[in-house]
C-alpha cells in the first residue's frame, strides 16, 4: 500500500544545543519502521527520473522495492552494483540537486528520502553482515591508483571486483582522502570510511600509505614497475586565499588546514598531539560544504560566535541544503552579501578583526549567478579572532611537473577525454584533480568511468 | 607499515641522529628535501630536513633537536625501535648544479642540513667555504663530516669555546670584504640567523638561498599552513620550496608565524617530560 503522505519522514538528529558541543554524528538514521514507511512513498513510477540524476545511476526504485519487502541485504546488493560507497553517499551526496530533485513525489510535496533510505540500507548491511566479500579470481593485470579518496577508492573497488591486481598509493598516513581529512566525524564517522577500505582490502586491493606519487615514485616508474594502467585521483590541491592584507596573520587558516587538524589529526581530542588554537569569535569565508564543515567544527571547539561570511545571498549558497539547516540550528550566524577586504592585527600579530564590505547583486556573471558588487562606503569591522578561508582550491602542480606529456588546462586541472583518459597512454584520471573542487559522488562517478575504461583498455 | 630506526646516535645533549629504514624515500631523496614523520598513532606530523641517505641500504638519516613533545617522544625510541609514519622526499631539491664557488652557512642544528648540501657541492667539484656556528663547544655536531665536505671550514661559537668567537656573519663579512666572489651563499639555520646573513649579502649583491622550515601538516600542498611571503607573493614552503631567494623572504612574518603554537608546545613538552620521568621512577 503506497504511503501518500506529502512529507518526508524526518531524520532523527541529535539536539542542536547538545550536538554543537560534541563530534558525534548529527543525523541518527531511520529505524526499520520509518525506513519501510518512507520506502512506501516511492510509487515506482515508470521512467525512474531519479536514476537519471544519479551520477552513478544507482537502481533507486529497485533497492527501495527491496526495503518495502524488508529484504535489506537484497537492497544493499542492488546499490552495490553501481556504488562502492553506499554508507558514504547516503550521508554526503547532495540529494536535493540529484536523485531527489527528479522524484515525482517532489512535485506536490517532499520527494522520497532516497539518501536517507540508502543510508539505512548501508548501515543495516554494516551492522548485520560480517562476512568479508570473497576475493575475485585474479586475471593477472596490475593497475596503480594514485590517491585513496572517493575517486580512487571507487576505481580500485570496481577493478578489484573484475580480478585486477590493484595497488593504491596514498600520500597521507591514513587512507580515505577528503573523506577523512575534510569531512568531519559528525557528518561522516571515520569508522564507516575504514569499513569501506577494509572491504577493498578483502577484495585483494593493496594499500600503500605515506607514498607521494610525483615525489617518492613517478608515474613513469609505476609503468617500469609493471603496472599496466594508472588512475589518478589525487584530489583538489592547494587552498586558495583572497590576497587581502593580513591573510598571513596567526589565526588565519585555510579550511583545509583547519579541517585537517581536526579531522585527520584529531586536534579536538585530548590524546592527540596536534595543536589547534583556542578560538572565540570565528569568521568562515565562503558558502560551500567545506565552509559549513569548518564553521560547525569551530562551534564544537568552543567558539562562542561563528559567522559564515558569504558575498552572495542565501539563494546562491553552494552548500548542501541539510548542512546549511544544521549549521543554522547549531547557532552559526550567516552574514550574506558580505565580503572581507582586510584582516586586521592585534599587537602580537594575531587576528584582531576583519574589515568587510556590504555587497549587492548585479547582473548574472559567467557562472549564471548574479554578480556581487561592493556597496561603496559600507565598510564595517567584524569582531573576530580567527578567520578561516573556505574559497576552494587550485590543482596541485606536482604530477604535471613530474610526468612528461601529462597535459593540464589553463587552471591546472588534468585534461581527460570522455573515457577519463589523460594525454598519456594508459593514464586515466578523475575527481577533483580533473574537475576542480566538486562533490564526493561526482568523484565516485569518475572513478567508475576510469575503472570501466581501464578494463576496456587492458582487455584489448 | 612501520619504519625502523636502524641507527641512533646522540650528537649532543639535545640533538640526535636517526637512520630510518624507508626505501621509498631513500631511492629519491636529494639534498634540500625533507620528510614528514609521525611518532605514533596519536602523533602530530612534523617536517625534518633530510641530512643523508643511502640508496642501496634504503635508509634516510634525519637529525633533530629536542624542542617539543614530539621530538622528546622521538628521542625516547631506541635503536631498533619503530616510528609510525615516515613520508617523503618532499619539497624541491636544492639547485646545486653549475655552482663553482659557494659559501654554505649553518647555524646550530641547521648545520645538519647544511652538511648534505656542502657534501653534494663538494662532490660536484665546487669550492665550498663552510661556516658553521654553535652556541658553545659542547653543542658542536658532525665535525668530521664538515671537514670532509668543505674546501675551507670556519667554526664559530658564541662564547669562543671553540673556533672563533662570534656569529656566522663575522667570517662571511670578512670573506666578502676581502673580495671573495661567491656564485651563491646558502644559509640554513634559525630564521634570525638566515635573516642576518641575507641582510649582509644583500649589501654585496650576492645571491643567497635559504631553507625555510615553517609549521606544516601534510607537506604536499594541501593545507597552506606553511605559507610565507616571498617577494610580496604568498608561497607554500612544501611545494614551492623549501629553498627560497633569501633576499625576498619576509623573515619577520615567518618568525611570527612559527610562534603560533608556542604556549601549547611548551605545555605539551612539559607533559611529555613528566610522563617519561614517571616511567623512569
Amino acid at each position: 500500500m503506497a504511503n501518500l503522505s506529502n512529507t518526508k519522514n524526518p531524520m532523527p538528529v541529535q539536539d542542536p544545543n547538545v550536538r554543537n558541543k560534541n563530534f558525534d554524528e548529527v543525523a541518527l538514521g531511520y529505524d526499520e519502521a520509518t525506513a519501510i514507511d518512507e520506502a512506501m512513498r516511492c510509487l515506482n513510477c515508470k521512467n525512474h527520473p531519479c536514476m537519471s540524476k544519479c551520477p552513478v545511476a544507482v537502481n533507486i526504485p529497485g533497492f527501495i522495492d527491496k526495503i518495502k519487502s524488508q529484504d535489506y541485504e537484497g537492497a544493499y546488493q542492488i546499490i552495490s552494483v553501481d556504488s562502492s560507497l553506499p554508507a558514504v553517499c547516503g550521508r554526503v551526496c547532495p540529494q536535493e540537486s540529484q536523485c531527489e530533485s527528479a522524484c515525482i513525489r517532489g512535485i506536490k510535496g517532499d520527494p522520497v528520502g532516497i539518501g536517507r533510505l540508502e543510508r539505512f540500507v548501508a548501515d543495516y548491511h554494516n551492522a548485520n553482515n560480517t562476512s568479508a566479500p570473497a576475493k575475485p579470481k585474479a586475471i593477472g593485470h596490475k593497475v596503480a591508483i594514485v590517491g585513496s579518496g572517493p575517486a580512487g577508492l571507487t576505481c580500485a573497488g570496481d577493478l578489484a571486483k573484475l580480478g585486477y591486481d590493484v595497488t593504491i598509493f596514498e600520500a597521507l598516513h591514513t587512507a580515505g582522502g577528503v573523506l577523512v581529512y575534510g569531512i568531519p566525524e559528525f557528518r561522516l564517522p571515520k569508522a564507516i570510511v575504514q569499513k569501506e577500505i577494509d572491504t577493498l582490502k578483502s577484495l585483494g586491493v593493496t594499500l600503500h600509505t605515506n607514498v607521494v606519487v610525483g615525489r617518492s615514485l613517478t608515474i613513469d616508474e609505476l609503468f617500469e614497475d609493471g603496472y599496466e594502467a594508472v588512475f589518478i585521483g589525487s584530489g583538489a590541491g592547494l587552498p586558495m586565499f583572497m590576497h587581502i592584507p593580513g591573510e598571513n596573520l596567526n589565526g588565519v587558516y585555510s579550511a583545509n588546514e583547519f579541517l585537517t587538524r581536526i579531522n585527520l589529526m584529531k586536534a579536538y581530542k585530548q590524546s592527540a598531539d596536534t595543536p589547534i588554537q583556542q578560538i572565540h569569535k570565528v569568521a568562515v569565508v565562503g558558502g560551500g560544504n567545506v565552509a559549513m564543515d569548518a564553521a560547525r567544527c569551530a562551534k564544537r571547539l568552543g567558539a562562542e560566535e561563528v559567522y559564515i561570511v558569504y558575498r552572495r545571498s542565501a539563494e546562491e549558497l553552494p552548500a548542501r541544503r541539510e548542512e546549511v539547516e544544521h549549521a543554522e540550528e547549531e547557532g552559526i550566524i550567516f552574514k550574506y552579501l558580505t565580503n572581507p577586504i582586510a584582516i586586521t592585527a592585534n599587537n602580537d600579530n594575531t587576528v584582531g578583526g576583519m574589515t568587510c564590505m556590504r555587497m549587492e547583486l548585479g547582473e548574472p556573471d559567467a557562472s549564471g549567478r548574479r554578480r556581487p558588487l561592493a556597496v561603496e562606503g559600507s565598510e564595517f569591522n567584524l569582531d573576530v579572532d580567527c578567520v578561516i578561508m573556505a574559497l576552494g582550491t587550485t590543482p596541485n602542480p606536482l604530477l604535471k611537473s613530474t610526468t612528461k606529456g601529462l597535459e593540464v588546462d589553463k587552471k591546472g586541472c588534468l585534461i581527460v577525454n570522455e573515457d577519463g583518459l589523460t594525454s598519456r597512454n594508459g593514464v586515466y584520471a578523475g575527481g577533483d584533480a580533473v574537475t576542480g573542487a566538486a562533490t564526493v559522488i561526482k568523484a565516485m562517478g569518475a572513478g567508475k568511468l576510469g575503472a570501466k575504461s581501464i578494463h576496456e583498455y587492458l582487455s584489448k | 607499515m612501520m619504519y625502523q630506526i636502524i641507527k641512533r646516535r646522540e650528537l649532543n645533549p639535545t640533538v640526535t641522529l636517526i637512520e630510518v629504514d624507508a626505501p621509498f624515500v631513500a631511492r629519491k631523496a636529494e639534498p634540500g628535501q625533507f620528510i614528514i614523520l609521525r611518532v605514533d598513532a596519536e602523533g602530530e606530523r612534523i617536517p625534518l630536513t633530510i641530512a643523508d641517505y643511502n640508496r642501496s641500504k634504503g635508509t634516510v638519516t634525519v637529525i633533530f633537536q629536542i624542542v617539543g613533545a614530539t621530538t622528546e617522544k622521538l628521542n625516547h625510541i631506541p635503536e631498533g625501535g619503530y616510528i609510525a609514519d615516515f613520508v617523503g622526499p618532499l619539497g624541491n631539491p636544492s639547485e646545486l648544479e653549475g655552482l663553482k664557488k659557494v659559501a654554505v652557512v649553518g647555524g646550530g642544528v641547521g648545520c645538519a642540513i647544511a652538511y648534505p648540501i656542502a657534501k653534494k657541492l663538494h662532490e660536484l667539484g665546487a669550492e665550498v667555504h663552510l661556516i658553521v656556528g654553535f652556541r658553545n663547544k659542547d653543542l658542536i655536531i658532525l665535525e668530521d663530516e664538515y671537514k670532509a665536505a668543505s674546501s675551507k671550514l670556519y667554526f664559530m661559537t658564541d662564547d669562543g669555546s671553540y673556533g672563533e668567537k662570534g656569529l656566522v656573519t663575522v667570517p662571511l663579512t670578512r670573506l666578502l670584504e676581502e673580495g671573495e666572489t661567491f656564485d651563491e651563499v646558502i644559509a640554513i639555520g634559525p630564521p634570525i640567523m638566515m635573516k642576518a646573513v641575507c641582510d649582509l649579502t644583500k649589501g654585496y649583491g650576492v645571491k643567497t638561498i635559504v631553507s625555510m622550515n615553517p609549521i606544516m601538516i601534510d607537506g604536499t600542498g594541501m593545507c597552506g599552513g606553511c605559507r610565507l611571503s616571498v617577494g610580496g607573493e604568498t608561497k607554500f614552503a612544501c611545494v614551492d620550496g623549501p629553498d627560497f631567494d633569501g633576499h625576498l623572504v619576509d623573515f619577520d612574518e615567518a618568525m611570527m608565524r612559527s610562534r603560533i603554537y608556542k604556549p601549547f608546545e611548551r605545555h605539551a613538552y612539559e607533559e611529555a617530560c613528566n610522563l617519561f620521568k614517571k616511567e623512569v621512577q
